[in-house]
């Protein structure tokens, strides 16, 4: 009993602190991404000096994000007059818990066993599923949390008393209604294939091999599935080209215009981390999650008979980097599109949604529930 | 003092045009301190939803009263303050300004000086109408756009300040002539500029115009006809991409521009699109244009021999009468320009931009007038953005390439 509480409580602390240095590290990647894409040289200037010395470690700027979170907890917390106490306050919390708790679920690695990991007789021979919370509803969580979200942009809005705040709450309102609708919808098709809604399950079917040489990566299962999921997940990320609720070259900052220091620096973090969180989301739906082709429990097992032994920590090492590896690789794939487009309108964004996505999306989940009825006809 | 109520209900040039209850729906206040409104520009809109129904531009923010300040100083002393009209471009103001002093002075100005102040002028045409679309591009979120095109501005500001010693305000031309020759090396440079320019503007053709995004964006939005524009006294590249092919180095060549091969790009619509791939062409026909020139420049004095305007040698001044007292009136009292009046309009990087001087002789101006492209056009601004999407006035402003150093003057 105290033995779970442990490993869970290790579980969590781990997930926060690996969550927040995403967030901390994609402020930085972003930065560096765009400048590299755009022929810059991009943030470098951040520096920690080592005490007594001149020695300044500058490590490409990478701690432009301490210096961005220094920053924001010194400056001056101003709020409009008319502001509502209770809803602005807690606006930014509301954004921004929501999202911790979407990682609950996801399981960022295989099975640790921490008694043949650390020797000690005190773990017996428990074994734990590396994820926070196990629940049967894994990816309906997964929605549940990621649409509260939004109530805190809505509260945001609302309570600030601006109209560009309102106007970008608003949008943000619909845009994450019509889009939360094309996510799960993508996502329905994928559930049919592998029967269940529990992540740990559909990341486990995903680590055979297809067809002989393809990963049975639910990306190679559901192509058309996974492009609509990368759209609409950028979508309620609002990130351009779907970054209408706070298009700042129309609404200011939208829906956190009257917001400053780090209230501000809260929704900001939020969105750094949904990236994270929704590269995280793709991978276990799309990319295998910790999964590395031919890999089992114990090593590698390649066709032909030639297998790698490898211990338990090894296995478990290796499988949290593949996971975090795809996170980060999916990210940067986020932000290469973030950089490259221009910005949709209203109206287009939601026609967009409702005439071009959710058609497609369905379309998908039809092709898909027919396929799989005829393969169980066939199976049966 | 406060105006009495009972006035209320008068026209007043510094208020909307409409009252919320009149509007109806939402009315929300863009600028003149909005990241939008890069000039300083107040655009009060009504909205029914986010479709604008009413907009009300109003402009004069940055107004300084240059026109009344220009007759309190000499001919020459007001190079610097025309610089700062069109900021994008000021070199393009600086000869303007001198062209119209000369014609009223009958000085006739040196061969070289002509194709360089055409070469100079198309190089700050692309430097203005890279800002312009640059900034289209970020309004619409498309940063790396903005980005390619920032580069090579750049390297053309950082180009010109080798010849002119400022990145912005140049104060490059004079009265008969230029500040001074090309500095050893400059046109190689200019040379392996042009080539990145292509090679940049590639990457923004690529990013932009098939994108089907920034096509949704901007074809069909802020829509004019060539009627309407003409009727707004709309020039430049808000004109021609209506479909008209008006531009006035073609129409009414002046400085070199009579020698030159180029085409007058125009559009089809009328629209954002269109600015935005009228603008594109212009620019590759600048850079055209500009490669003829640098095949013409011939050596040869920059400035005209006439005492009237152009400031004797330095070690002249200092070792003869003749010229020191030269250099002096030329300074105190400025050059002897007689008394008459003149128009010349220069095609600047928005438009017709004309000087109307009034001289009664003597060394300043008794009355000037500056008819800015960009104030003109806000005059029809509201004809672009009602009816369209709240979203839609940034692209559009963008696509305008107000300036508020030209509108407000």
């Amino acid at each position: 009993m105290i033995q779970d509480l442990v490993v869970h409580g290790v579980f969590i602390v781990y997930s926060v602190l690996v969550l927040m240095t995403c967030g901390l590290l994609l402020t930085w990647v972003e930065r560096k991404q765009a400048a590299i894409m755009s022929d810059r040289i991009g943030a470098n200037r951040a520096y920690l000096r080592l005490p007594f010395t001149q020695v300044k470690l500058v490590w490409w700027g990478l701690f432009h994000g301490l210096a961005d979170g220094a920053k924001m907890l010194l400056k001056e917390d101003f709020r409009p007059d008319s502001h509502d106490r209770l809803a602005y306050a807690l606006a930014p919390w509301v954004a921004f818990v929501p999202v911790l708790l979407v990682f609950a679920v996801v399981p960022f690695g295989g099975t640790l066993v921490p008694g043949e990991l650390f020797g000690s007789a005190w773990f017996g021979d428990r074994s734990y599923q590396m994820q926070v919370a196990r629940l049967d509803a894994g990816l309906l969580v997964v929605f549940a949390f990621g649409g509260l979200a939004v109530l805190g942009t809505l509260l945001a809005g609302w309570s600030s008393n601006n109209k560009f705040s309102l106007l970008g709450a608003v949008r943000a309102g619909s845009q994450l209604i019509s889009y939360e609708l094309v996510l799960a919808l993508t996502v329905v098709g994928l559930l049919f294939i592998y029967g269940t809604v529990d992540l740990v399950d559909i990341v486990g079917q995903q680590s055979g091999i297809l067809l002989g040489f393809l990963p049975a990566w639910g990306l190679f299962l559901q192509p058309l599935g996974a492009l609509l999921f990368v759209v609409a997940a950028q979508a309620e990320n609002q990130r351009i080209p779907f970054d209408l609720p706070e298009a700042e070259s129309e609404l200011v900052s939208g829906y956190f215009t009257e917001y400053s220091a780090m209230k501000m620096g809260l929704f900001m973090f939020a969105h750094f981390i949904e990236i994270a969180i929704v590269a995280a989301v793709f991978t276990t739906l799309f990319l295998g999650g910790y999964n590395l082709p031919y890999m089992g429990d114990d090593g590698f097992h390649f066709p032909g008979g030639f297998t790698v032994e490898m211990s338990h920590g090894l296995v478990v090492a290796l499988q949290v980097l593949v996971f975090w590896l795809k996170v980060f690789i999916m990210c940067g794939f986020l932000i290469l599109v973030r950089w490259s487009l221009p910005r949709f309108r209203y109206d287009q964004l939601l026609g967009f949604a409702w005439r071009f996505l959710l058609p497609l999306a369905l379309a998908n989940l039809v092709v898909t529930v027919v396929v799989v009825g005829l393969l169980d006809g066939v199976g049966a | 003092m406060s105006r009495p109520p009972e006035h209320d209900d008068l026209p007043n040039p510094v208020r909307p045009a409409f009252t919320p209850d009149e509007a109806g729906g939402m009315v929300v206040n863009i600028g003149p301190s909005h990241p939008a409104t890069h000039g300083t520009l107040q655009i009060i809109a009504a909205l029914d939803g986010e479709r604008v129904t009413r907009a009300d531009v109003h402009c004069g923010y940055l107004h300084r009263g240059f026109e009344k300040e220009c007759e309190d100083h000499t001919w020459n002393n007001l190079i610097p303050y025309v610089d700062r009209l069109n900021y994008c471009s000021g070199l393009i103001n600086d000869f303007a300004y001198c062209d119209a002093v000369e014609t009223l002075m009958g000085v006739e100005i040196t061969r070289r000086c002509r194709v360089l102040r055409t070469l100079l002028a198309e190089y700050s045409r692309i430097a203005d109408h890279m800002t312009c679309i640059a900034a289209s591009l970020m309004e619409i979120g498309a940063m790396t756009g903005f980005l390619y095109l920032m580069t090579i501005r750049d390297y053309i500001y950082e180009h010109l300040a080798d010849l002119t010693g400022a990145r912005v305000t140049y104060t490059y031309g004079r009265i008969g002539g230029l500040a001074r020759d090309l500095p050893e090396g400059w046109l190689t440079r200019l040379d392996e500029i042009l080539v990145q320019y292509e090679d940049f503007i590639g990457r923004v053709h690529a990013l932009m115009d098939r994108n089907r995004i920034f096509i949704d964006r901007t074809r069909d939005v802020g829509v004019l006809t060539t009627d309407e524009a003409l009727n707004w006294g709309f020039t430049g590249p808000m004109l021609r991409s209506t479909g008209a092919p008006r531009d006035l180095r073609r129409d009414t060549p002046y400085l070199a521009y009579g020698d030159l091969d180029f085409e007058v790009p125009v559009g089809i619509k009328g629209d954002n699109y269109d600015r935005y791939y009228v603008r594109m062409r212009e620019m590759d026909e600048s850079v055209y244009m500009i490669r003829q020139l640098v095949e013409m420049l011939e050596p040869g004095p920059i400035s005209v021999d006439d005492k009237r305007c152009t400031l004797p040698e330095k070690h002249l001044v200092y070792s003869e009468i003749e010229s020191l007292i030269n250099h002096f009136k030329l300074i105190m009292e400025g050059p002897q320009v007689p008394a008459g009046e003149v128009y010349r309009a220069h095609e600047a990087a928005n438009g017709e931009l004309g000087f109307y001087l009034v001289s009664t002789g003597g060394g300043r101006p008794y009355r000037m007038h500056v008819r800015g492209p960009s104030f003109i056009h806000m005059g029809g601004l509201h004809r672009l953005l009602e009816g369209y999407q709240l979203a839609d006035i940034v692209a559009t402003f963008g696509s305008v390439n107000m300036i508020g150093g030209e509108c407000d003057r």
